[in-house]
């Protein structure tokens, strides 16, 4: 790595696919990132675009089969997640590897106490006692803003609205203090104002606690406000990686320009029209011989249909540091893009 | 707003869905759920009413209670001359032609074993006497109308994407050429990539056929992007009614304001520019709602006239209505001389006067 700090989470060629009677499915196909400590890195995708079965896949959260990693290496503080035992496994999630799951009200027990499911992984990686485990619980739901936590501590999933279950749920994944938290579409299932509050309070937790941050959602405008670098993912592949703001100002593969124009602004001059994106997403069976976004791209040529193109540096700097694109656009053959 | 040029399609007046509360063991009328509660607005004809809102404010209630989907509490509602609200079963089942509805969950609003021909040709079978050959091209114009192709005639909902699947959703609302459709988020369970399709068809749909639309979602950019009039929801009722392009200039209410600023940017540069206001908590339970302002609890410009006082909705600006005591006489509802100060009021706070 070129840069002086060492990453704390280091993805390789990453490749999972699930086993079906339909054949296999390349679920993420050759997915490589890194993140470095306090950072915040956006994945952004549609559903089926593979950002969630990676997430899962870092810490073998998928049965299998059907799903099976294939290969790669996830490498968090130089110690590979994906060669551990169960038992070393284990120590890792919930401890130094927190999730938070789209869902709040399905991802809960409902028949366990708040209380209950924030102490389990203080005294199971912490090795605290009941009543240690019960006062860093209460910090915690103080933490993350829910007003008379001890009390709230003795009661259960139902008795708290949907945003409140959320916070809880950031509470239990930021228990152990871990070096790195996964967020997989927090705040989708939320109102609007709730989802700012949500926001708010991770920005907010990020200053005081300083961990890594990955945060996984189909919303460029969440995107926007809070990733230092995103990746955009299609067909279960990087096709895009940025700073964010390079990202939005400077969008270089087709996906990535066609999704920024498909959704209307709330403010500046109205869309006369919104712009398509023809067809539908790609169903990942068969070879992988082909750019997986070749289907509903305009810009499709015969190169596109022979050979997955690989991520290219567009800035000079080394693959996953900088701006890269997987579009064969971007090929030095074609170095004027014709859309540009 | 009386003999404008083009006129209502629809208008609902005072429209209230309350749902009873049974508790106890003899099942004893409780209380209500007071889900719509006093709600009034007209839809020119041709043009997109959007109605916002949180889950839980009542918008989807409007939409199935302006269709008969259930018996409204009270008010009315007049969709092409007919009160629907108070029509007799046999005139409303005449009717439902004129009026339908377009579902959010398009996995859930098709029957899984019925197919594409079957479910779009079912409110032919109930309305028309048709033959079968008819019908049957009556389904494929409808097809050829909402971009599905002609060979999937045959095929049944799982054998389509969710986008394809809102596809046949619209198709069947479109069968009996109504002139006013209810669209229930029909976009918030697709992709993003999606959605922007979808949306050019109901417009594009529109355009052709005449089509009114009362659009309802919670995402407030498409609504900007869709609609001419927004009614902005809070908690059964209308927080404010205004043209779409000064709602997103300018939002007068609290609320609408607040709304706004938490909708996300697509823009790095302008979301860390960006003031949002953080609403507090959430919001209350219908069946307990506040005594005055059904918003005062998460205001961040309450005045004590606001914990007492349900304000009305009024007139401020020409066109736009707003139920705020900020517009009003400070401590009175002063609903007689709303109009004289409409002007002075644009300066935000309710002191102004």
């Amino acid at each position: 790595m070129a840069e002086p700090a060492a990453p704390v989470l280091d993805v390789r060629d990453l490749k999972t696919v699930f086993r079906t009677r339909g054949g296999e499915i390349h679920a993420v196909n050759d997915v490589s990132f890194h993140l470095m400590p306090g950072e915040l890195l956006g994945v952004v995708g549609e559903s089926g675009s593979g950002k969630s079965v990676t997430m899962m896949s870092l810490l073998r959260l998928l049965p299998a089969p059907p799903a099976d990693i294939r290969s790669g290496k996830v490498l968090l503080n130089g110690r590979d997640l994906l060669a551990m035992t169960g038992d070393q496994l284990r120590a890792v999630r919930g401890a130094k590897i927190g999730f938070v799951f789209q869902d709040p009200m399905t991802s809960l027990n409902p028949v366990f106490t708040l209380g209950n499911q924030i102490m389990e992984p203080l005294i199971k990686h912490m090795r605290m006692s009941r009543t240690q485990a019960e006062t860093r619980a209460v910090e915690l739901l103080e933490l993350v803003g829910i007003p008379d936590a001890r009390r709230r501590l003795y009661q259960y999933p139902h008795q708290f609205s949907g945003g409140m279950r959320q916070r809880v749920m950031i509470a239990i994944a930021l228990a152990c203090d871990p070096d790195v938290l996964i967020a997989d579409e927090p705040t989708t299932a939320l109102d609007v104002t709730i989802q700012a509050q949500i926001l708010e309070l991770v920005k907010d937790l990020r200053r005081k606690l300083g961990m890594a941050i990955i945060w996984i959602t189909h919303d460029l405008g969440v995107i926007a406000g809070i990733a230092d670098r995103v990746m955009v993912m299609y067909g279960g592949q990087i096709v895009e990686h940025a700073p964010v703001r390079e990202l939005f100002a400077n969008p270089q593969h087709p996906y990535t320009r066609a999704l920024l124009q498909a959704i209307p602004r709330i403010t500046g001059p109205r869309d006369a029209r919104l712009k398509v994106i023809e067809g539908q997403p790609p169903i990942l069976t068969g070879a992988l011989d082909a750019c997986p976004f070749r289907a509903r791209c305009e810009y499709r040529f015969d190169t596109c249909d022979a050979v997955n193109p690989a991520r290219r540096a567009i800035d000079g700097q080394p693959v996953g540091l900088g701006h890269d694109v997987a579009c064969h656009w971007h090929a030095p053959a074609r170095q004027e893009p014709a859309h540009a | 707003m009386l003999d404008a040029a083009p006129a209502p399609l629809v208008q609902v007046q005072n429209l209230k869905m309350h749902f009873p509360i049974y508790t106890g063991i003899f099942r004893k009328h409780t209380g209500d759920v007071k889900a719509v509660d006093g709600v009034s607005f007209d839809i020119m004809a041709g043009q997109t009413l959007g109605l916002v809102g949180e889950s839980g404010c009542g918008k989807s209630t409007v939409g199935r209670a302006m269709l008969r989907l259930y018996e409204p509490t009270a008010g009315r509602v007049v969709i092409d001359g007919d009160d629907v609200a108070h029509l007799a079963p046999e005139a409303l089942r005449r009717k439902r032609p004129t009026m339908q509805m377009v579902f959010q969950d398009p996995q859930a609003s098709l029957n899984p074993r019925m197919s594409l021909a079957e479910i779009v040709s079912e409110p032919l079978d109930e309305h028309t006497d048709w033959t079968r050959e008819q019908k049957l091209e009556r389904v494929y114009e409808l097809m050829d109308q909402v971009g599905l192709n002609r060979r999937f005639v045959n095929r049944f909902p799982h054998e389509f994407s969710g986008g394809q699947r809102q596809r046949i959703g619209i198709a069947r609302a479109l069968a009996l050429k109504p002139r006013f459709i209810v669209c229930d988020e029909p976009i918030a369970a697709l992709d993003v990539s999606i959605q922007a399709q979808v949306v050019n068809l109901l417009e594009d749909l529109q355009e052709k056929l005449g089509l009114t639309y009362l659009f309802i979602s919670h995402d407030l950019s498409m609504v900007r992007h869709l609609a001419q009039k927004v009614a902005v929801m809070y908690l059964g009722r209308i927080a404010e009614l205004s043209p779409s392009k000064d709602l997103y200039a300018k939002p007068l209410h609290p609320y609408a304001e607040a709304l706004l600023s938490a909708v996300n940017e697509p823009d790095p540069e302008l979301a860390a520019r960006r003031n949002r206001i953080i609403l507090k908590g959430d919001v209350p339970s219908p069946a307990n709602p506040p005594k005055g302002c059904n918003f005062c609890t998460r205001c961040p410009k309450v005045m004590s006239v606001c914990l007492t006082v349900k304000p009305d909705l009024l007139e401020v600006e020409p066109d736009r209505l707003v139920a705020c005591h900020l517009y009003t006489v400070a401590g009175s509802t002063g609903a007689s001389e709303v109009p004289e100060h409409k002007k002075q009021t644009r300066n935000q706070q309710g002191e102004t006067r």
